[in-house]
């Protein structure tokens, strides 16, 4: 690990700027676990500044209401999401990979925001963004965009951000009554691990709680980038709550998953985790939205 | 657990009892010095350049770029060590050829596998070295790698040296092979056995080469006097036998190099050869300052030794009334890029467990480009343990008999003829799986689908080699005890006892230090479980050597002769009149008014290390949709012969146990196509963390070891032999299907349940 320099932003505007002067020498810091770690290691020869964001407020801010759902500062650390009771009520999925990614010490300071930056397909929180419809909020030097999450990933450690632009939040809809979600990974081990494959479903149920009237699917490690499944959240919709039901969705998450055979999976271990994982994350958010 | 310790405690007032550690607030503080926190005057830091392949020659290695870089002080090659004979060294655990030492340390003119050392920087910071790495360019020349032992045996495989010979019988083969060694074992008559079997089964088995995972990696800080005098600083399993290495290497004289043993984190056989030190010297030689070399984990995983991946075929038979008649066995070992697996001890092991008259086994010693292999618990047993225990397992289940009735029926015990020529002296053999036979673990039922119990056997020759240690007595009754061994696993804490136990004082009157290697006689190397036993000995020996030097000292005073006084529970008494007594601390403080001080020494080298045996038992759970196991319930017997700090044999029992389950697991060196190891990290290096893991209880058996002054057997190694197969023989009975093929991961287990490839 070279010298490097190192620059906090106040504002957004300071860090657009820092972002303009550096270009592709720059790279934004919020927790920082798997940018330090690249850098360490000698992954990232380019870098020469690294921008620390958590000092924007924008960028720190963690805010819900019933009515206007959650705004995720892209600096948030991992564990005021499962420390704040209705957050994780609301979004059970979100509280499931903020406590599944890493230990302690690591939630103490890994955003949510970085785990959607660093882009890998197997990131623990992105599917389950995916699943609960987050939004991005962009800035960069052409002001402020917005873009669905699941368009965010688009490559193995590559996003959509363009030159000199980083993620500023994330915003994710009030999930409506009677509604529930999940994340579930499969690692070999049961801590300290990648995931070999991973899902997120959220899903809403009628007043009646015996049908499903709104659902979204996600699955990672299985794909170059975290993927929707609208085929599995298709099966789901509006149909009853039977085995077979659940089966057809598992079993298009299955033939959606396009893995790779690396020594963390092969690629019918992985398809056959999509299957089972994705199954297993809609009976447990039907049981949360049940409880709901 | 101890089992027996009524006895015990009658007999003894210290051993058996279970006081704080002499090292552990040091430790718990983090004020200990381990081989990292040496910073001295002056200090260069070193880094070093690793092959990105797995095999090729070496063309060219320029290095004028890296020595211009400012701040670089020295770039050196394998070309900078003076030339060695191949002449063999010791290791304690294991030898080495010299040549082969000095070629791993830094390639010569090829590299053998993905991490093999390359050159080396030393500069003015660590940044600064590691950017220079970057600036040397070394061309090579790629050549097709082999990387499983199979494949490596075959004619026509590439071949990773083209002098080395088959050794057969004691002879040399005539054609270049990596195939270094073919060992031949033979008890009785297997073939004419077999015929008289009413079961054999016959099955293959491989293994992965893994890592012992200890948690500090290698380091050394190496300074060369302008008087060729060489300080060492580093943590090492053997400071003398890092002395002797590097005296060879390096062509100087013994005494003209001092190893200064730091506080080690782990080392499991894996810290004795040497890596970084000769490096450090000839960079230090060059700069005349002193150099830190410091590993990083991606360094320890490629390039250091881990133990031997494997292919065995064992077949064993046994008669209808459940006793086992035959053994024949082949065992090929990976040895990495150098000879050197523990294929032997492998051999010598395999059937440890039982009385089988009649057995075959070959044992082949296999170059592979991957790292050379180093110790590593056990060396050898768990791998031909894994085998022997699943067939063992089968035998039973195909006789219908109790899979730890079967065991016991067919127990070695004292008298009996083993593989290697020799018969047992007492053992604890049958009196442990009896205990486990009796156990509440045993007999506990296992309910619930996809659950299985399996146990497994194991046995360990343990080692004696050589200790020495001295003690002084202070005015105030207490005593500095000067040792030379590493402490890994709580020795300070055993051997401090065994002297305390022998002047019967308490132990916390004993105050152990661990010198450097000018400051204490020759100690061999923390290994072969054997320095609570050796160390312990020479303790007991120091012990008497005092207690006669005081009861010489109370006779001069009282104007007896030596005779008319004796050593009783740590009182100084005249045999014939009562009231003629001192206790130790009241002569102690009358020695330095009386004559000279009083110092015992021991020097010992002791045979009768007694061997260890280890039985385990594990309920395990598998997800039949994931594949997963986890292990549910284990519980570790095992006889230490007498527990000196029964606390620290439930430590290393439990630490070989949680060993054996990852390596039965999860772990394994995953190797691309291309010979490069693709998970150098412990992220991706699989070991078991604490959440994978259920309490592991651990019940000493104790059958003292007659051997030994206090009983003592080595309890360090046996620990790990039998989860391999422990966990094999539980998922069996789980799923169905019997694992012969190391690890038992998720991906494997849906491979074999389900047809996932």
């Amino acid at each position: 690990m070279q010298a490097i320099a190192y620059q906090s932003a106040k504002s957004i505007d300071e860090a657009v700027s820092v972002l303009r002067q550096w270009g592709e020498r720059a790279r934004v810091l919020s927790g920082g676990t798997d940018l330090i770690a690249q850098l360490r290691e000698g992954r990232r020869h380019d870098v020469e500044v690294v921008l620390d964001i958590k000092s924007i407020p924008e960028a720190r801010e963690l805010r819900y209401s019933p009515g206007q759902g959650l705004y995720l500062g892209a600096a948030v650390p991992c564990y005021r999401i499962y420390e704040d009771a209705a957050i994780a009520r609301a979004y059970p999925a979100l509280a499931d990979s903020a406590a599944l990614i890493g230990g302690i010490q690591i939630q103490s300071r890994a955003a949510i925001g970085g785990n959607l930056c660093n882009a890998s397909p197997a990131a623990d929180a992105i599917p389950s963004l995916i699943a609960l419809g987050a939004t991005c909020e962009i800035a960069g030097p052409n002001g402020r965009r917005t873009l669905p999450v699941e368009q965010f990933c688009i490559g193995p450690g590559r996003s959509a951000l363009e030159q000199n632009e980083f993620l500023v939040a994330l915003r994710l809809p009030s999930p409506a009554a009677q509604s529930g979600s999940c994340f579930l990974r499969f690692i070999p081990r049961n801590e300290m691990d990648i995931a070999v494959a991973n899902a997120a479903v959220a899903l809403t149920l009628n007043p009646a709680k015996d049908r499903i009237t709104a659902a979204r699917v996600a699955i990672g490690a299985v794909a170059p980038t975290p993927l929707l499944v609208p085929e599995a959240a298709a099966a789901l919709i509006g149909a009853p709550l039977t085995e077979a039901t659940l089966e057809r969705a598992a079993e298009a998450a299955r033939a959606a998953a396009r893995p790779i055979t690396d020594m963390r999976g092969s690629i019918a271990q992985r398809r056959h985790l999509a299957r089972v994982l994705t199954r297993r994350a809609i009976e447990s958010a039907i049981q949360r939205a049940k409880e709901s | 657990m101890v089992l027996e310790t009524e006895k015990k405690q009658k007999k003894y007032k210290v051993i058996g009892t279970r006081p704080i550690r002499p090292d552990g607030l040091d430790k718990v503080t983090g004020r200990a010095r381990f081989g990292a926190d040496i910073d001295l005057p002056g200090m260069l830091h070193g880094a070093i350049l690793r092959s990105p392949h797995a095999h090729a020659h070496i063309v060219r290695i320029d290095t004028s770029k890296a020595a211009a870089l400012p701040g670089v002080k020295a770039v050196v090659t394998n070309a900078d060590f003076p030339h060695v004979p191949a002449e063999e060294l010791s290791l304690g655990e294991g030898a080495v050829n010299l040549v082969h030492l000095r070629q791993n340390v830094l390639a010569e003119d090829k590299v053998l596998y993905h991490g093999h050392a390359v050159a080396a920087v030393a500069a003015t910071s660590a940044h600064i070295a590691t950017e220079a790495l970057r600036l040397i360019d070394v061309t090579y020349e790629l050549l097709e790698p082999v990387l499983d032992v199979r494949d490596a045996m075959k004619q026509g495989s590439p071949i990773l040296h083209a002098d080395l010979r088959t050794r057969d019988m004691g002879k040399d083969g005539d054609i270049p092979s990596n195939i270094a060694s073919h060992l031949h074992f033979e008890l009785g008559d297997a073939d004419h056995a077999f015929g008289e079997a009413d079961v054999v089964i016959e099955r293959e088995f491989t293994t992965r080469m893994v890592h012992q995972g200890y948690i500090e990696p290698h380091n050394a800080t190496v300074s060369w006097d302008e008087d060729d005098h060489l300080t060492i600083w580093m943590s090492t399993q053997g400071a003398f036998n890092v002395r002797d290495q590097m005296a060879r290497l390096l062509r100087l004289p013994v005494h003209n190099v001092r190893v200064v043993p730091m506080e080690i984190g782990g080392g499991f056989g894996g810290k004795i050869s040497v890596y970084l030190p000769p490096v450090g010297a000839i960079l230090s030689h060059k700069t005349g300052r002193p150099v830190k070399l410091v590993m990083n984990r991606t360094e320890v995983l490629e390039a250091t030794g881990p133990t031997s991946g494997s292919y065995i075929k064992l077949k064993m038979g046994a008669t209808k009334d459940g006793r086992l008649i035959a053994a024949r066995g082949e065992l090929a070992y990976e040895a990495g890029a150098f000879p050197g697996s523990p294929v032997g001890a492998g051999c010598m092991t395999m059937l440890g467990p039982y009385d089988i008259a009649n057995a075959t086994i070959d044992g082949y010693d296999v170059v592979v480009n991957k790292p050379r292999v180093a110790a590593y618990r056990a060396p050898g047993a768990p791998i031909s343990a894994f085998a022997c225990e699943s067939v063992v397992d089968e035998l039973a289940e195909q006789l219908g008999i109790d899979p730890l009735q079967f065991r016991l029926q067919n127990a070695s015990k004292e008298g009996t003829r083993q593989l290697r020529g020799t018969t047992f002296p007492p053992i604890g053999n049958v009196a442990m799986i009896k205990a486990a036979l009796a156990s509440d673990h045993y007999n506990a039922p296992l309910e619930g689908p996809n659950r299985g119990r399996g146990v497994a056997n194991g046995f360990w020759f343990n080692a004696g080699m050589q200790s020495s240690l001295n003690a002084s007595v202070n005015g105030d009754g207490t005593v500095s005890l000067i040792e030379g061994n590493t402490d890994i696993g709580g020795t300070r804490a055993s051997i401090a006892m065994q002297l305390a136990e022998t002047l019967g004082i308490p132990m916390e009157a004993v105050r152990p230090t661990v010198v450097d290697t000018d400051s204490v006689g020759y100690n061999a190397v923390t290994g072969g479980s054997r320095i609570t036993f050796a160390s312990g000995w020479a303790a007991y020996e120091c012990g008497m050597d005092i207690r006669r030097l005081m009861c010489a000292r109370a006779a001069a005073i009282w104007d007896l002769g030596e005779d008319d006084v004796e050593y009783v529970d740590g009182v100084i008494r005249a045999r014939k009149d009562a009231a003629k007594k001192f206790t130790f601390a009241e002569l102690a403080g009358r020695i330095n008014s009386t004559g000279a001080p009083i110092i015992g020494n021991a020097s010992v080298s002791p045979q009768t290390v007694g061997g260890a045996f280890a039985l385990h038992i594990a309920d395990v759970e598998v997800d039949p949709e994931t594949g997963k196991v986890q292990v549910l319930r284990y519980t570790a017997f095992q006889d230490p012969g007498t527990a000196i700090h029964p606390a620290y044999v439930e430590g290393q029992m439990q630490g070989g146990a949680s060993q054996g389950i990852g390596w039965a697991l999860n772990e394994e060196y995953y190797y691309n196509a291309d010979g490069t190891l693709a998970n150098a990290s412990f992220l991706d290096y699989r070991m078991p963390t604490t959440l994978d893991l259920p309490m592991i209880d651990a019940v000493m058996v104790e059958t003292p070891n007659p051997g030994h002054p206090y009983g003592v057997r080595g309890v360090g190694e046996v620990p790990i032999v039998p989860p391999l197969a422990t966990i094999a023989n539980a998922v069996y009975r789980a799923t169905g299907v019997r694992f012969r093929d190391l690890p038992i991961s998720p991906r494997r287990v849906l491979k074999e349940t389900q047809g996932l490839e």
